[in-house]
């Protein structure tokens, strides 16, 4: 009974097959994701009431909080990818691994950045080096390390393999520095500020975040088929799949 | 002697050998790392002004940042040469496991760069005017960090082995990697010099040591076997 | 009359392929070699006679096919001891001398019954030039002294890659003396070449590379 799963999965990790099945939730997840999306950040900034400490200020977590939600979901989907990749080979693999890292690089740095702005209204400054904003920093550094490993490789799948070893030792490294820096701030007093967290989460503020939740999770996975289906194309090229997507391209 | 695979101790001890021979006949290049080190310390009094209260506060920090540079110039050649004529093949095709291998080539690197570091530490922590009481703990602090950076830098030199590198990628590679260990040896120097008990980091830092001693040889073979495509 | 059973070959090869970037590089090869046995691997520039070499040494994974060592699929653990690759990179460190280089081989690989590194070092004509840095031999010497290595360490199966590569008459000579002496105590060996080679002791058997 439980048998179908892993033929399934067997199945679409066939370029091909993966190439149809990601073509045909692609468009439904872009246009989910942006009616979400939409109506997430109309309840986040217009029908959600101001925070009674921080006034109108805290809206941007209804971005920053998802960001940084996506940045450790993708993490984690890199680093289960990578695993994958590493031990059966498997081409879907690599290739959503190597894609996943600039979408999660790109969430890191919004979460970097809204961090940043929010933390400037509300504590004085535009930067604070406590364990969870360092980790952020840290994890954004993974995804670059790992963007720029794997397109220093001449062979792609040699270098999505590399890369994808990198990506393992970059998730566990990164609730060690998160637990090294913890340890620091208590050295160094007086550099505990915490950034995330309005005082209190009322039902209104509560339903926008958690839809703009599932909407950057579809705009994850909307963005995320566009790339593989592109380097599936590239890296299949020459073999009759492919050939007969671009002549029946050519005919319309 | 008889036909038959040597023993593995006597291997280690070939490998050692040869790497700390070779580092020997080129041993104008251990001066490198040391002359840097040496170098980036002098400019830190220039730029901040040689007052002594200031250059004390931040001494165990800028030591340990400035050692940790230095060996990250030298970390890049660690296969390099063995890549380009051939030995780091040859070692892959031996009879000898691979992982305790390249941990004699870790340790002979960390002997030939990091060991004069840890030597001329107490003179550059004495130039930013760093108490001598807590130089001890510093120089503690150094051999347990450089091994363990060492380690850790091996397993990405591995990984970057044969493509057209760039130190760069390295530094971005490693730079979250090292973190853990600068903050627990900064951390064990900033303790002791506040007079707090400084055995907590330390211990910490001698965990990872061990942890990285068992695993990073393993890591850095497997790591080497996928940049040469085996 | 005795019916001679059927030696099992040293190493053997099924429809071995080998992919990068997924185009192969050469055509799906089989071929069985057996102990005491010569053989030559012919193709054109490019048709992958090196990936191959390198296959089989195990620094290239297999693609598709099967390698056979002693009849029992082929296991890098088991076999390690038992290859010695010679590539255009000879894996000797320049900044060291031959003497030195051997040592360490010795060190890793153990010895051949009754080898000496003055013994070999003089079989392949290097005598006089044991403590030279190989970075200041000339490029035929640097290639005695790798040769100097498989005379040292105990193999069965020799994977030479363009053996001749920088030798004179002399040292094509001694290369050849040295594969059939090794194939006289039951080794193997396989040698790739550009140019015409002809061994001691008649034909080897011959492996065709197809693209």
């Amino acid at each position: 009974m439980a048998n179908w799963i892993p033929l399934w999965l067997h199945k679409l990790s066939s370029p091909p097959t993966f190439y149809r099945f990601a073509g045909t939730l692609q468009p439904w997840a872009t246009a989910l994701a942006l009616l979400t999306g939409a109506i997430a950040l109309y309840g986040g900034l217009v029908l959600a009431p101001a925070d009674y400490q921080q006034g109108d200020a805290y809206r941007i977590i209804f971005i920053h909080v998802p960001s940084a939600w996506m940045s450790m979901f993708i993490y984690g989907v890199m680093g289960l990818a990578s695993f994958i990749a590493l031990v059966w080979r498997i081409k879907l693999a690599e290739v959503v691994a190597m894609e996943s890292a600039p979408i999660g690089a790109a969430f890191t740095f919004i979460t970097l950045v809204t961090g940043s702005l929010w933390g400037r209204p509300m504590w004085g400054t535009w930067w604070t080096w406590d364990a969870r904003l360092t980790s952020e920093l840290v994890l954004l550094f993974l995804f670059l390390g790992v963007i720029g490993l794997y397109h220093a490789f001449e062979d792609r799948r040699q270098g999505a393999r590399a890369a994808a070893f990198l990506a393992l030792i970059g998730i566990i490294n990164v609730p060690i520095v998160h637990f090294s820096v913890n340890w620091w701030n208590t050295l160094h007093q007086g550099s505990t500020v915490k950034v995330f967290g309005p005082s209190k989460m009322s039902g209104d503020m509560l339903w926008p975040l958690l839809l703009m939740m599932l909407a950057t999770k579809l705009y994850y996975i909307a963005s995320l088929f566009r790339r593989v289906r592109t380097d599936l194309l590239a890296m299949e090229n020459g073999k009759d799949w492919v050939r007969k997507i671009a002549e029946s391209e050519a005919d319309r | 002697m008889s036909e038959h695979a040597a023993s593995l101790s006597r291997a280690c001890a070939a490998m050692l050998r040869r790497d700390l021979l070779l580092a020997w006949r080129r041993r104008g290049d251990i001066a490198m790392p040391v002359l840097y080190a040496l170098i980036v310390t002098t400019l830190f009094p220039f730029a901040l002004g040689p007052e002594d209260t200031l250059l004390l506060r931040i001494a165990g920090g800028v030591v340990l940042v400035t050692v940790l540079l230095a060996m990250l110039l030298a970390l890049d050649a660690m296969f390099a040469s063995d890549i380009e004529d051939g030995s780091l093949e040859q070692l892959v095709l031996s009879p000898q496991p691979l992982a305790p291998m390249l941990g004699m080539k870790i340790l002979a690197h960390w002997i030939t760069t990091a060991l004069p570091l840890i030597v001329i530490s107490p003179l550059m922590a004495a130039m930013l005017h760093l108490p001598a009481a807590v130089i001890p703990v510093l120089m503690l602090a150094l051999l347990l960090a450089t091994p363990l950076l060492s380690l850790l830098g091996a397993v990405l030199v591995a990984l970057t082995a044969g493509t057209r590198r760039s130190g760069m990628l390295l530094a971005l590679m490693l730079l979250p990697l090292c973190v853990p260990a600068v903050i627990f040896a900064a951390g064990a120097v900033a303790a002791a010099q506040q007079g707090l008990p400084w055995l907590a980091p330390i211990s910490w830092l001698a965990a990872g040591l061990v942890l990285a001693v068992v695993l990073a040889p393993l890591a850095c073979a497997a790591a080497l076997r996928i940049a040469l495509d085996a | 009359m005795t019916v001679v059973a059927p030696v099992t070959p040293l190493l053997e090869a099924r429809a071995l392929s080998f992919h990068r970037q997924d185009e192969p590089v050469f055509a799906p090869l089989d071929f069985q070699l057996h102990a005491g046995e010569l053989a030559l691997v012919e193709g054109d520039n490019g048709s992958g006679k090196t990936t191959l070499m390198r296959l089989l040494a195990g620094l290239l994974r297999a693609g598709e096919g099967e390698l056979r060592w002693r009849g029992q699929p082929l296991q890098r653990d088991d076999c390690a001891g038992e290859i010695q690759f010679l590539g255009h990179q000879l894996g000797l460190k320049t900044d060291l001398s031959p003497r030195e280089n051997l040592r360490f081989s010795r060190g890793l690989h153990g010895c051949r019954d009754g080898a000496t590194i003055p013994g070999v070092l003089a079989r392949v004509g290097l005598r006089g030039y044991e403590d030279e840095p190989v970075r200041r031999l000339s490029a035929g010497q640097k290639k005695r002294a790798a040769l100097a290595r498989l005379l040292l360490l105990p193999a069965t199966l020799w994977l030479l890659d363009e053996p001749y590569a920088n030798l004179d008459r002399i040292g094509i000579a001694l290369v050849n003396e040295l594969l059939a002496e090794h194939t006289a105590h039951g080794g193997a060996a396989m040698v790739t070449s550009h140019g015409a080679v002809s061994f001691h002791g008649g034909q080897p058997r011959r492996i065709r590379m197809h693209e």
